[in-house]
């Protein structure tokens, strides 16, 4: 019954698998950070749709707890919104500068960005000690914290990706051809920046 | 130019055994560490299970008091979905899958490693609430206001949560990893209308994984600050909702059922061609049915919840009965591949059809509770027991036993042993439909799930002592197969490189196949390459002999 069909393959049926995966389309790694960032965006989903929902729940006015002050976005919140966004903007450049095959352009880039994402850091940490409420003050405390921390969380966590990436920069490990760390990191900051967008609109103007 | 050795012989890379498959970055190795791992779970989780069914037999607490029996029903529950039989499909699904589809390896090599190690040590902190004061005890779902800090004081429940969320990023990784293998490793020639059937459930499955999971993990990380950080998620006195909890687990939990049985379709028809000698009757139909499933499954969630009055009951029971369609195309497919094939009953195809007649039962109640009015007189009753059993169970986990004997050969060369295999498979069969078919009956007279004692006059106790049989008989059935494993592994038959004759291409390569997979692949012509070789004379015989006749 048994057919040992490796050692019955006659030369003329095979081909040889070694040389026969090509990178064609996009590359592999690219594949995998938007996977992860779809399932990022459902994670950032399940945090969403909490916040909506505790609102709906919520009897009275929705916001920051009784003795607290309104939520402004002065002169916090909108200067750092705006930091984030530029940083989209230089990261972006950098992308295009190592395209050009430009590494030292992409590095200087790469941390003009990683110098405004950590403005916007330290403008939340200085914003969240302003507030006057905290994540155990009721619905909405919970809920901003929960929603701001875990996108602050993700801030860091491109931060730390930027790094590296101007690191191998400096060693000039990127060219025009190789540069897949440069494209993938990009399109996380991107997505994070959205985030923050959405997560923005949500917290100071949808009232 | 110096010159490359282009084939290195292991040699080279030689060190020992236990660095070896704790380093391994072979997806093959990582594949039988995932099914070993997950066994040992299965056996720990089963004797929680026994324990449970111990205290049910008669009525009276007996060995377990109502702490530590709440303990055991949650543990077993959730080690069972979370550490056996999702992580044992994804072990099969890494050895299998890159061979099927002939690549040299998944995408992501170390982060296939990495999503397995995470897998024992979420498990240990799980169970580690043993240690600290008594595990987590609200059930595997989990649900708040019983799950929040009020009511469930122990670490048990934090270990829980930290538990899960590991084994929750695991699942994460290993889909993405899926996911970029199969559409980034494919051998030429290998279309997507070409991968065998199993690939086509690993993708979907892949897929509900990376947009459930995350779901999931969002909730329990709010309860987790609920409980810790004094957050107000799930705590109507503080402006939170305990309903919130439900539609985040069950908009996982529910796409969670379909990852647990969309891998066991697959092993099972991966099986049934092979042992009825036939090809998949439509292959097409079979794919895009699991596509729907696959779509349908994240709108079907709120109907665990319509007793809470706060879902929209007409759209989700529609849905919910929506999803029979595809299923039912898949079983008419299985049906008509079988139909006139010349079957062989080896062990496999015994668990395969075990597979087919179990789950059915499983999807037939399961249509049953998604009518509203069904489903509010059999909630957290032990009907929804016998329901979920029959599909983890008679579903999944038969499927699981048919890979197991399907694939030992091809990963270590020797076959089971026949006979063990099927006093293990009717022991299974048997012991499993006496210990949940009778709870159908108890679920339909009132008996509530979780509970750990009922009263002697309320004339449960026949069934439930029928059904603690049956569990004592699935512990027994057991045996067998471990000696099996065991015995065949030490000094089992050795079949050669492909015994079962197999269709798809991990049969093209030797048992248990080199760390590169593949030294040649056959053309890729249609889903059953190998098959295809086997044959490739045969139609050059056909033509001469209709010259011959004219």
């Amino acid at each position: 019954m048994t057919v040992q069909v490796p050692t019955s393959m006659s030369a003329d049926t095979t081909t040889h698998t070694a040389l026969a995966h090509r990178e064609a389309g996009m590359p592999t790694p690219l594949v995998g950070m938007l996977l992860f960032i779809a399932s990022e965006v459902m994670f950032f989903g399940g945090l969403f749709a909490s916040y909506f929902n505790a609102r709906a729940v919520h009897i009275g006015e929705w916001g920051p707890p009784a003795g607290a002050p309104e939520l402004e976005i002065f002169p916090i919140a909108l200067p750092i919104t705006i930091i984030l966004v530029a940083s989209s903007f230089t990261m972006q450049f950098g992308v295009w500068a190592i395209r050009r095959g430009d590494q030292r352009a992409m590095r200087n880039w790469t941390l003009l960005t990683l110098v405004l994402g950590v403005t916007f850091l330290i403008g939340q940490i200085y914003d969240y000690t302003q507030l006057g409420f905290g994540i155990s003050d009721g619905a909405f405390g919970t809920v901003f914290y929960t929603l701001t921390g875990f996108h602050g969380a993700h801030v860091f966590g491109g931060a730390v990706g930027l790094t590296i990436l101007a690191a191998r920069a400096s060693q000039g490990q990127f060219s025009k051809q190789n540069h897949v760390a440069v494209e993938a990191i990009s399109i996380y900051w991107h997505f994070v920046d959205v985030v923050w967008i959405a997560l923005f609109s949500t917290l100071y103007f949808l009232r | 130019m110096a010159t490359t050795a282009l084939t290195p012989t292991s040699e080279t890379y030689r060190r020992s055994w236990v660095i070896e498959w704790l380093t391994t970055v072979d997806h093959k190795k990582i594949g039988i560490l995932y099914i070993v791992n997950s066994f040992a779970f299965f056996f720990a989780a089963g004797i929680l299970a026994l324990l449970v069914r111990s205290e049910l037999a008669v009525p009276g607490l007996q060995f377990l008091d109502e702490r530590t029996y709440n303990q055991a029903f949650t543990m077993h529950g959730t080690i069972m979905i979370f550490l056996f039989v999702v992580p044992v499909l994804s072990g099969f699904a890494n050895y299998i899958v890159p061979l099927q589809i002939g690549a040299p390896d998944m995408a992501f090599p170390r982060i296939n490693a990495l999503s397995f190690w995470f897998l024992p040590l979420g498990g240990l902190l799980i169970f580690s609430g043993y240690l600290f004061g008594g595990a987590a005890a609200e059930g595997w779902t989990l649900y708040t206001p019983l799950s929040g800090g009020k009511f469930s004081t122990g670490v048990g429940t934090d270990l829980w949560l930290i538990g899960l969320l590991l084994v929750g990023t695991a699942s994460i990784l290993g889909s993405i990893n899926f996911i970029a293998t199969i559409f980034k490793m494919r051998a030429p020639g290998m279309t997507l209308f070409r991968m065998p059937i199993l690939v086509w459930t690993v993708l979907v499955t892949a897929t509900l994984i990376l947009l459930a999971t995350p779901v999931l993990a969002a909730g329990m990380i709010a309860l987790f600050i609920d409980r810790n950080y004094g957050g107000s998620f799930f705590d109507p006195n503080t402006g939170g909702n305990p309903i919130l909890w439900q539609h985040l687990f069950w908009f996982f939990g529910h796409p969670e059922v379909y990852i647990v049985i969309l891998p066991a379709m697959g092993v099972v028809s991966e099986i049934l061609p092979v042992f009825t000698r036939r090809p998949l009757f439509g292959y097409r139909a079979f794919v895009h049915a699991t596509i729907a499933i696959g779509l349908l499954s994240f709108s079907v969630w709120a109907h665990h919840m319509f007793t809470t009055g706060q879902v929209f009951m007409p759209f989700f029971s529609f849905m919910t009965a929506l999803i029979a369609v595809p299923t039912g195309v898949k079983m008419f497919n299985w049906l008509a591949t079988l139909w006139r094939g010349s079957i062989i009953l080896a062990t496999p195809m015994l668990f395969a059809l075990g597979f087919l007649s179990m789950f059915l039962i499983g999807g037939i109640s399961g249509v049953m509770l998604s009518a509203p009015p069904i489903d509010f007189h059999l909630q957290d009753t032990y009907f929804v027991v016998a329901h979920l059993h029959y599909v983890f169970f008679g579903g999944s986990v038969f499927g699981v036993f048919a890979a197991t004997y399907y694939w030992f050969p091809k990963m270590t060369g020797r076959r089971l042993n026949e006979p063990l295999g099927k006093v293990h498979f009717w022991m299974h069969f048997i012991g499993f439909n006496l210990a949940f078919f009778p709870q159908h009956i108890l679920g339909i007279q009132g008996m509530p799930r979780r509970v750990a004692d009922y009263s002697p006059d309320a004339g449960w106790t026949l069934l439930n002592l029928m059904s603690t049989a049956g569990a004592v008989l699935i512990a027994a059935s057991v045996l067998p197969f471990l000696v099996n494993v065991v015995a065949t592994f030490i000094n089992g038959e050795r079949v050669g490189d492909d015994p079962w004759e197999g269709n798809t291409l991990e049969w093209a390569t030797s048992s248990p196949p080199p760390a590169h997979n593949f030294d040649k692949l056959p053309p890729i012509r249609s889903e059953r390459p190998v098959f295809d070789l086997r044959h490739r004379h045969d139609a050059e015989r056909v033509s001469v002999a209709k010259v011959e006749d004219q």
